[in-house]
């Protein structure tokens, strides 16, 4: 095991089964099905990995995956986990805060943003050859989310290294936003000073908002946010009623204060 | 194998058949959902599964017309019972999205009127009905020549059902615009018919 210590931001929910976590999945790099990932992620090398650190940073450069994890306390955090598709799980990751690596990077007072890009190679992710988004996957947060306590970057599930479905060998968790936010195998993290780029915005910005908190309020055109489907509990089990910002309000709403999150979704 | 000896050969084979093994994918649908074999989210798989299936069922009913225009292949027998085949499988489809999926009349209601690919799905089933309905060799005797008319319902339906399918999935996805371009070209061909006719 990783050895990760817990945490007082686990929640107490029943945690999904490492099968239903690691074969039910979204990473269109590996297929759009939702067992592609599985079946298709295997030939991925995640070693050696480096995750480049630019834009607005007192130390860039390259640093590697060994490096980024040495002197970091790996916890325990059990998130639920809610995909704009209207289902969720709850997932004990393995992971550390963001805010810590970006300490140690050394933000500078003009940066506002936090953009990431997921690896792109075709040789050993099938989905990248097609069209299907405009690779790489991207994503964003604004400094004050990725500094947020409860931001962390993920290298494990259940005390175990991530498997490559799930994103390894390093994954963006922000448990409030919808599931598509964090981002999967990350290679980049580039502090910026505008709002960067993120995929699903790029794809369709009236679906997809940049923010793209978890919202009961807010309803989607594909998918009714009021509710959602945990995962497990297989032919007769029924939907729940989603949370605002997926239950972690409390620990968030701040960040929003005084922000029209119906216009800003 | 000549086209001939087919035809020959398939008129052992009565229309009632279909309606013994139409049913069959849907139960070993429901019977790989109760055992895990629909994968870790059964309703989904489920409502897919069915859908999915409507959607052949669809495109075999409509592409009974140009294999025999183009390739002299004789079906037309059976085009009754894979249309209601089809339909029968848009209802349990239907069906898994009342009765597992959503559960809630509030939430199905605002889905209807809210959710393009849920509108056009549930207009692609309503112009179903009146097909089912005079599937039945009284209603063809009785509407005479509208039946015809009537039943060309069946190119707007199928066409929507295959949009809903594309509309559903995130992004542009394969399999769906699959579904969608042959359905199209099976509508195409029809269309091309038609001046043909009026030049002749």
């Amino acid at each position: 095991g990783l050895g990760a210590v817990e945490s007082a931001y686990s929640t107490d929910d029943d945690p999904n089964t490492f099968e239903e976590i690691t074969r039910y999945n979204n990473f269109y790099e590996f297929g759009t099905g939702k067992e592609d990932p599985a079946r298709n992620a295997g030939a991925l090398t995640t070693d050696p990995w480096a995750v480049q650190i630019d834009g607005l940073v007192d130390r860039p450069g390259s640093y590697d995956l060994g490096e980024i994890l040495s002197g970091v306390t790996l916890e325990e955090r059990i998130y639920r986990f809610r995909c704009v598709e209207a289902w969720s799980m709850v997932i004990p990751w393995v992971g550390f805060e963001l805010s810590t690596l970006l300490n140690r990077v050394g933000v500078q007072p003009s940066a506002k943003y936090v953009a990431f890009e997921t690896l792109v190679r075709p040789e050993e992710m099938p989905g990248q050859r097609r069209p299907i988004l405009d690779w790489p996957y991207r994503e964003g947060l604004r400094l004050d989310e990725a500094m947020h306590p409860l931001t962390i970057l993920a290298n494990g599930i259940y005390d175990e290294p991530l498997p490559n479905q799930n994103g390894a060998p390093l994954r963006l968790v922000v448990p409030w936003k919808y599931g598509f936010k964090s981002i999967k195998s990350i290679v980049r993290i580039t502090l910026t000073e505008e709002q960067p780029l993120a995929t699903w915005n790029m794809v369709n910005a009236r679906e997809y908002g940049f923010y793209s908190n978890v919202n009961p309020q807010v309803s989607h055109p594909r998918w009714s946010q009021a509710t959602e489907r945990r995962i497990g509990g297989g032919l007769l089990s029924r939907r729940q009623e989603t949370l605002m910002f997926n239950g972690y309000g409390e620990d968030v709403a701040g960040l929003y204060a005084g922000m029209d999150l119906k216009k800003l979704f | 194998m000549s086209v001939d000896r087919v035809n020959t050969a398939l008129r052992r084979v009565p229309a009632w058949v279909l309606y013994i093994v139409g049913p069959l994918p849907a139960l070993w649908f429901l019977w790989l959902g109760l055992t895990g074999g629909l994968g870790i989210e059964p309703i989904r798989g489920l409502e897919h599964e069915l859908g999915q299936f409507a959607l052949k069922l669809m495109i075999a009913g409509l592409a009974i017309t140009p294999l025999r225009r183009l390739a002299g292949l004789n079906l037309i027998r059976y085009r009754r019972a894979i249309g209601l085949l089809a339909f029968f499988y848009v209802l349990l489809h239907l069906a898994v999205w009342l009765f597992l999926d959503l559960q809630n009349w509030g939430l199905i209601r605002a889905d209807i009127l809210k959710r393009p690919y849920i509108t056009i799905g549930m207009l692609a089933f309503a112009l179903m009905i009146p097909l089912a309905l005079t599937s039945n060799n009284r209603s063809v005797r009785k509407l005479g020549p509208s039946w015809r008319r009537l039943h060309r319902l069946t190119y707007p339906a199928v066409l929507l059902g295959a949009i809903h399918f594309v509309m559903l999935v995130k992004g542009w996805q394969a399999e769906p615009l699959i579904y969608l371009a042959v359905i199209l070209g099976l509508l195409a061909l029809r269309l091309r018919r038609a001046p043909r006719r009026a030049a002749a």
